[in-house]
């Protein structure tokens, strides 16, 4: 259903100065005025003056020449826009939910909920004698889309309905392109194309509109795509009011309180009934207002704003403290309430988990993760065992705390390092006999002269997965003269047909 | 008994205490048990140590590990995981922990960090240390980066004795500056004994380890073994090969020097 209040800047001018249509000061000519950069403009003209010639949106200098007797008043805009909100909050009597149109216009979903009024017919005339009690001139239209509903309420037959099973193009051919909700640039070009009615966009084929406006991108620029919505073959999102309840809480005295020592007492009792409402909801104020209404029914407000949102009872009697000080009683306070017109998020707190790993200590998980979270996840691991016999195949890292994979048994290794370089690097070697052991190398610039060696031990590549031409290795754990011990090996054999003269490598450094 | 009177002089000059330390105690642990020689299974209570070794060998790690073995020989059923750090220089130095090669009861148990960089492996040291599952930290940083101040240091011993995780920083080529570790060794490779039933073979890890600063021990010089449960220990030069001057004498040097 969409409801166009036709008249709502006069008629909220009528409702706030209590005079009925065209009674009153309405019975002469009247027109709102906006400030404009060219000087005033008239924003909207009642019946009288309308009579007399003057239009909306003219200069006011020209309306004045067509009638001289004319009386302004500032238009609001800003209010009629509030007006509008508060007005599609209530409207949604007749739905689950209403949207904004601006600047004078609502939408409301009815789907399913006619029934409830006695048939939309009902529901129509039901909207128009709620929204004429109170003063506002209106007419509304009901539709399958919000976009022929729109164009129905403003340029269709007064309490139009458009039933889901109707054709629509054909019940909409004979409405003008205004209806379409298009940009004023674009109603001026089709008028110039000479495309005056739906029924005329309809007739001229897809491809050619389309094409004509290719690079329109915004509904309201692209006729197209408003026809596509209006006939419901492309949705449109329209985005709903929803009320925000401000949490309140307030106290009714029972005797009128006089002293300062009572107020303070019942504003700790009001924050703490904050808090729980605040708590409630899961949100802290940051605005926070306090109101105090006396005897002579004068009303003392005062406002607190805070840096974060909080819900602390006892920060807030703390701040409100040094406000009251210049509180004026008279003859007494009777009720006191609190507001909190601006709230945000504010999520339960457990203020004690830190502390208690201030003193117990982190458990292992929170520990990996604060580890994994600052090095990432390939920087904390740990080594578990693989079924190879290759050195640096033997172990694979997997992520700290995942479980074990099941084997039956390790691989049992003679003797193997303590540490393993990430690459084994060559070591210059000098040796009496290619296929013994060397007596000296050189490596990382310092000579090591071999005292005990013990091997070799024989590791052949693994046949399974490589190719045939990678070497055999012949390890070595060695100590040289100082003491120092590693794990060497030479890379291949004289003569065995996979390269040169064969290698030699330090790949681990033992304990 | 003049060198006790100076160290603890100097102790009253060194910054404030840990809360819960309370000046008088410790000075009194210190001049009560300062002639106190270290020996293997003697429990120290020191939960930060460092031990200064050559980048080109696997001998700081492994003392540390048989020291932490030695220290949390109590209770072997611990079966808490334990936490090893380097940082990129260490680890391009002297390479990646081998699970193989690692002690049968700890190479289960070893969660390794690779940190990029010292701020970055000092975070994971103190991580680790606050974490209570943690049997102990050993951590392996190169050289004297600039983040591994007195401060940092002293931040890890704060660390350690507040939630009483122990640990060993091992510094590869690294100059003994400042810093505040309970237990300083300097620690080389050695000439191991020759196996008996190969004497061409290396043989169990032997390191010639000084230490040369602690709070309630003598400086002292001893030559390591790795006996495979226990640390085996018998005074420098007993036996075994003088190294020339890797190691200087217990002794020699002022306690204020280094």
């Amino acid at each position: 259903m969409a409801i166009w209040c036709a008249d709502l800047a006069l008629d909220r001018w009528r409702l706030a100065e209590g005079c009925a249509r065209g009674e009153g000061s309405d019975a002469a000519p009247l027109a709102l005025i906006a400030e404009t950069a060219h000087g005033p403009r008239i924003a909207a003209a009642n019946p009288a003056a309308m009579a007399e010639g003057v239009r909306a949106h003219a200069m006011l200098a020209d309306a004045r020449a067509l009638c001289p007797a004319l009386a302004v008043r500032p238009a609001d805009p800003a209010g009629d826009l509030a007006f509008l909100e508060t007005l599609a909050l209530w409207a949604q009597r007749w739905g689950p939910w209403s949207a904004l149109d601006p600047p004078d216009g609502l939408i409301v979903d009815t789907t399913g909920a006619a029934h409830l009024f006695g048939g939309e017919a009902m529901l129509l005339a039901d909207t128009r004698a709620q929204l004429r009690r109170r003063g506002l001139a209106a007419r509304a239209a009901i539709a399958p889309t919000a976009g022929a509903a729109w164009a129905l309420a403003h340029y269709g037959p007064e309490g139009a309905i458009l039933e889901a099973g109707d054709d629509l193009m054909d019940r909409l051919a004979a409405l003008p392109v205004a209806a379409l909700r298009l940009d004023d640039d674009v109603l001026l070009l089709l008028r110039r194309l000479g495309l005056k009615r739906l029924g005329d966009l309809a007739g001229i084929g897809r491809e050619a509109l389309a094409r004509r406006f290719r690079n329109r991108r915004s509904p309201g620029a692209n006729p197209l795509v408003r026809l596509d919505q209006l006939l419901g073959r492309v949705p449109e999102p329209l985005l709903p009011v929803v009320a925000a309840e401000q949490p309140m809480v307030q106290r009714r005295l029972m005797e009128p309180i006089r002293h300062r020592p009572l107020l303070d007492r019942v504003l700790a009792d009001l924050a703490e009934d904050m808090a729980r409402a605040l708590e409630g909801r899961g949100e802290g104020a940051r605005r926070l207002e306090m109101a105090a209404w006396k005897v002579d029914g004068d009303v003392v407000v005062r406002r607190l704003e805070m840096a974060a949102a909080t819900r602390d009872p006892a920060h807030v009697c703390r701040l409100f403290a040094a406000r009251l000080d210049d509180l004026d009683a008279g003859f007494g306070i009777e009720l006191v309430r609190l507001s909190a017109p601006w709230t945000e998020p504010l999520a339960l707190a457990q203020t004690e988990l830190d502390a208690a790993a201030e003193r117990h200590g982190t458990s292992l998980a929170a520990c990996m993760d604060r580890l994994t979270v600052r090095l990432g996840a390939e920087a904390v691991r740990r080594p578990v065992p693989r079924a190879s016999h290759l050195p640096e195949r033997a172990q694979r890292w997997a992520p700290p705390l995942e479980p074990l994979p099941g084997l039956q048994e390790d691989f049992a290794f003679h003797e193997r390092p303590l540490k393993l370089l990430d690459r084994p690097e060559p070591i210059a070697v000098i040796y009496e006999a290619p296929d013994g052991l060397p007596r000296l190398f050189r490596w990382r610039g310092g000579v090591h002269e071999i005292a005990r060696a013990e091997g070799p031990e024989r590791i052949a590549p693994e046949w399974w997965r490589e190719r045939s031409t990678v070497r055999l290795r012949d390890y070595y754990r060695i100590e040289d003269s100082t003491g120092r011990r590693y794990w060497i090996y030479r890379h291949g054999l004289a003569g065995d047909g996979r390269g040169g003269a064969p290698e030699w490598f330090l790949q681990g450094l033992c304990a | 008994m003049s060198r006790i009177e100076a160290s603890s002089q100097i102790h009253v000059l060194s910054p404030p205490l840990a809360a819960g330390l309370r000046r008088g105690a410790v000075s009194r642990v210190l001049s009560g048990a300062k002639s106190a020689r270290w020996r293997p299974g003697l429990a120290t209570g020191c939960r930060h140590a460092e031990v200064f070794a050559p980048a080109g060998e696997a001998s700081g790690v492994a003392l540390a590990l048989a020291l932490a073995r030695d220290a949390l020989c109590t209770d072997a059923e611990d079966q808490r995981p334990w936490l090893w750090v380097q940082d990129k220089a260490a680890l391009r130095l002297s390479g990646r922990p081998y699970r193989p090669g690692l002690p049968p009861h700890l190479r289960h148990r070893l969660i390794h960090v690779a940190a990029a960089t010292p701020e970055d492996a000092l975070f994971a040291l103190e991580e680790g240390l606050r974490c209570r599952d943690l049997a102990f930290v050993i951590g392996e940083i190169a050289s004297n980066p600039r983040a591994l101040d007195f401060t940092a240091s002293r931040r890890l011993s704060l660390a350690a004795e507040k939630h009483g995780t122990a640990l060993w920083l091992v510094r590869l080529d690294a100059r003994s500056d400042l810093g505040s570790a309970r237990m300083r060794w300097r620690v080389a490779a050695a000439t191991s004994p020759p196996p008996r039933w190969n004497p061409q073979a290396p043989g169990r890890a032997t390191w010639s380890a000084e230490l040369f600063r602690a709070h309630t021990f003598q400086p002292g010089h001893w030559t390591l073994r790795d006996e495979d449960t226990a640390l085996a220990a018998e005074p420098a030069g007993s036996g075994t090969p003088d190294h020339g001057d890797l190691v200087r004498g217990p002794g020699a040097r002022s306690l204020a020097a280094g």
